[in-house]
C-alpha cells in the first residue's frame, strides 16, 4: 500500500500503530462499560429500577411525617430503659441460645410510640413498641422490636409502604384520607383481616400494662437440632398509671412516674407453634390453643431520657440474633432489617435535639 | 522476541486473581445490598462472610509480596509511570487491607457481632459510639468507590500496555 509518508506514532521510545491504538481504547472502553455498567446497575442508577428500594421507604416516612434530623424514621418518640432477665431454663428445651440458660442477663430497651414525628402528643390508639437488647454488646445478644398488637397488620414491604403513605394525615381534617385509606385496605384485604383481630384487643392504658409481642415467627433451634416455629410476647405482672390528659407525653410521663416507684416486670412466654401454623405472615393469628411455655422474667429497673450511649444509640434490629434463634422467611424480617439500617445510617450522621420525652422534667 | 516474559511467581499470581475475583464481587454485592429489601438480609451475612476472607487472603499477600522480586517491568514504562505503578500498588493493597477492617469496626461500632460463615462470631475491635460508627460508614463507602476507580485505572492501564503498546505486560501475571 502506498501512502504518503508519516511520522510514525509513537509513546515515548515505543512504535504505536492506528491499530494497535483503536485495539487499546476499544478495550479499554468495552472494559469500563461493563465494569462501571455493573457499578451503576448494583447501584440501581440504571436500568428498570427495584421496585422498592430502602430509599422508598425512608422517603416515604420523610412524605408522611416530615424530616426530623436525628431521629428514627420511625417509633421516632421514645425513651431508654435497662434492666435484667431472669431465665428459669425453660427456654431451653425449644432453644440453645444463652438468653434461656438459667440465669440473668442484662437487658438495654426502649419504650416507643409508632410514627416518625418525635413530638407526637401521646395518643392511645397509637401502636406501642418496646425494644430489646439481651446481653448488649456482647456476641451472644439477642434484638427484638415489639408492638403492643396482637397482630402485624402487613405481610409484605409494599403492603407496608402502601398502608404508610395511605395514612398520611391531610391537614385540613388531621385525619388520613378516608379514600385512600379505602382504597388501601380494598387492595391489601390481609391488613383489613389483621386490623380486625387488633381491634378485638383494644389497647390497655398504658405502655406498663400492655403485652409486647415479636409477630414475625422465628424458628427456636435446641441441644439437639430440633427447629420449633416460634412466636413470644412480654406479658406484664402490673397495671398502669393512667395516662395524664393535660400533657403532651401523657402515656410516656405515667411510665417513668410508675418506674420511679419501683421495676416493672414481664414474663416471656414462648407460643409453640405446629407446622401447618403461618410462619411468613405475621397479620394471620396462630390458634389460641397453642402450648406457651413460661421462659422467665424482664424486669425493668432503670428509665432514663435517649442520650448517647444508650438505647438511643441501638437500632432494634430483629435479625440480631443469637445461635438458638434463626428468621423465618418471613419477607418483612429482612425487609425491616434493611430500613432499620437506613435509618440508623441516616440519622447517627445527624446533628441531635433533645427528645419529647425528658425524664428529669416529669413532676412526681 | 524469542524469551519469556518474566512472571510473578505462581502463588502470587494465584492470589491475584483470587482477590480480583471476590473484590469485584464483593462491591456488586454490597452496591446491591444497600438498595435491596428483601435479599438485604441474606446478602449481608455473604458481604460480611467474604470481607472476612478478603482480609485474611489480603494478609496473606501482603506477606507473600516480601518473599519474592517482582518480575522486571517492560521497557515501555517511563520513569514516571514507574512512580504512578508504585503509587497505586500501594494505595490498591492499602485499601483492600482497611476496606475489610472498616467494615468490621462499623459493624463493632453499632454495637452488634460480625457474623461470618452462618454462625461464626466475631469479636469487636471498636467501642460500641454512634459518631464513630457514621465516620466507619462513611468511610466504607468512600474506600468501596476508591475501589472501583483505582481498579478500573489499573485494568486500563494494563490493556493498553498489553494491546496497544504490545509490550506484553499483562502475561506477568498470566498463567
Amino acid at each position: 500500500m502506498s501512502q504518503p509518508a508519516k511520522k510514525p506514532l509513537s509513546w515515548g521510545d515505543t512504535p504505536l500503530t492506528r491499530r494497535s491504538i483503536l485495539i487499546g481504547l476499544g478495550a479499554v472502553g468495552a472494559f469500563l462499560v461493563v465494569d462501571l455498567g455493573a457499578v451503576a446497575y448494583a447501584n440501581n442508577w440504571i436500568g428498570a429500577g427495584r421496585d422498592l428500594t430502602r430509599k422508598t421507604f425512608v422517603d416515604g416516612f420523610t412524605t408522611v411525617f416530615g424530616l426530623h434530623p436525628g431521629f428514627r424514621k420511625n417509633h421516632a418518640k421514645g425513651v431508654a430503659v435497662t434492666g435484667l432477665f431472669d431465665s428459669n431454663g425453660n427456654g431451653r428445651q425449644l432453644s440453645k441460645a444463652a438468653v434461656f440458660r438459667p440465669g440473668r442477663t442484662p437487658v438495654t430497651g426502649r419504650f416507643s410510640l409508632t410514627g416518625g414525628n418525635p413530638d407526637v402528643a401521646d395518643a392511645p390508639d397509637a401502636a406501642r413498641g418496646l425494644g430489646l437488647a439481651f446481653a448488649f454488646p456482647d456476641g451472644t445478644q439477642w434484638r427484638t422490636a415489639m408492638l403492643n398488637l396482637a397482630v402485624f397488620p402487613d405481610n409484605s414491604a409494599q403492603g407496608f409502604y402502601d398502608r404508610l403513605l395511605a395514612s398520611k394525615v391531610v391537614p385540613s381534617t388531621g385525619k388520613p384520607d378516608p379514600a385512600a385509606m379505602s382504597a388501601f385496605l380494598a387492595a391489601h384485604p390481609e391488613t383489613a383481616a389483621a386490623i380486625t383481630v387488633i381491634k378485638a384487643h383494644p389497647p390497655t392504658p398504658g405502655f406498663a400494662d400492655s403485652t409486647y409481642s415479636g409477630l414475625n415467627t422465628f424458628y427456636f433451634v435446641n441441644d439437639a437440632g430440633v427447629r420449633t416455629p416460634v412466636r413470644w410476647s412480654f406479658v406484664p405482672q402490673q397495671e398502669a398509671l393512667a395516662a395524664q390528659r393535660d400533657t403532651n407525653n401523657g402515656l410516656f410521663d405515667a411510665l417513668v412516674r410508675q418506674m420511679r416507684g419501683g421495676p416493672l416486670t414481664w414474663r416471656l412466654m414462648l407460643t409453640v407453634g405446629s407446622k401447618d401454623d403461618p410462619a411468613r405472615d405475621p397479620t394471620l393469628p396462630w390458634p389460641p390453643d397453642r402450648r406457651s411455655i413460661d421462659a422467665g422474667t424482664l424486669t425493668l429497673t432503670t428509665i432514663e431520657t435517649e442520650a448517647a450511649g444508650n438505647a438511643r444509640d441501638i437500632n432494634f434490629d430483629p435479625l440480631v440474633l443469637p445461635d438458638g434463634i434463626e428468621p423465618s422467611d418471613d419477607p418483612l424480617l429482612s425487609a425491616r432489617s434493611a430500613v432499620y439500617a437506613a435509618s440508623y445510617r441516616a440519622r447517627t450522621g445527624q446533628p441531635k435535639t433533645p427528645s419529647a420525652v425528658q425524664v428529669n422534667e416529669v413532676s412526681s | 522476541m524469542t524469551e519469556r516474559a518474566a512472571r510473578y511467581p505462581v502463588r502470587t499470581r494465584m492470589l491475584h486473581w483470587l482477590t480480583a475475583i471476590l473484590i469485584f464481587a464483593m462491591l456488586l454485592i454490597g452496591f446491591t445490598m444497600v438498595n435491596s429489601i428483601g435479599s438485604y438480609a441474606w446478602l449481608v451475612g455473604v458481604h460480611m462472610t467474604i470481607g472476612i476472607v478478603i482480609l485474611a487472603i489480603v494478609v496473606v499477600r501482603v506477606a507473600n509480596r516480601f518473599t519474592h522480586r517482582v518480575p522486571k517491568l517492560p521497557a515501555t514504562v517511563g520513569g514516571f509511570e514507574r512512580i504512578l505503578i508504585v503509587g497505586s500498588e500501594l494505595t490498591l493493597y492499602t485499601v483492600m487491607l482497611a476496606q475489610p477492617l472498616v467494615g468490621w469496626a462499623m459493624v463493632s461500632a453499632s454495637g452488634r457481632p460480625v457474623v461470618v460463615f452462618g454462625s461464626v462470631r466475631l469479636p469487636r475491635i471498636a467501642p460500641f459510639n454512634a459518631d464513630l460508627y457514621f465516620v466507619l460508614r462513611q468511610a466504607h463507602s468512600v474506600l468501596a468507590y476508591l475501589l472501583v476507580a483505582v481498579i478500573a485505572a489499573h485494568v486500563s492501564a494494563v490493556l493498553l500496555h498489553t494491546l496497544t503498546m504490545r509490550d506484553r505486560m499483562l502475561s506477568r501475571m498470566t498463567f
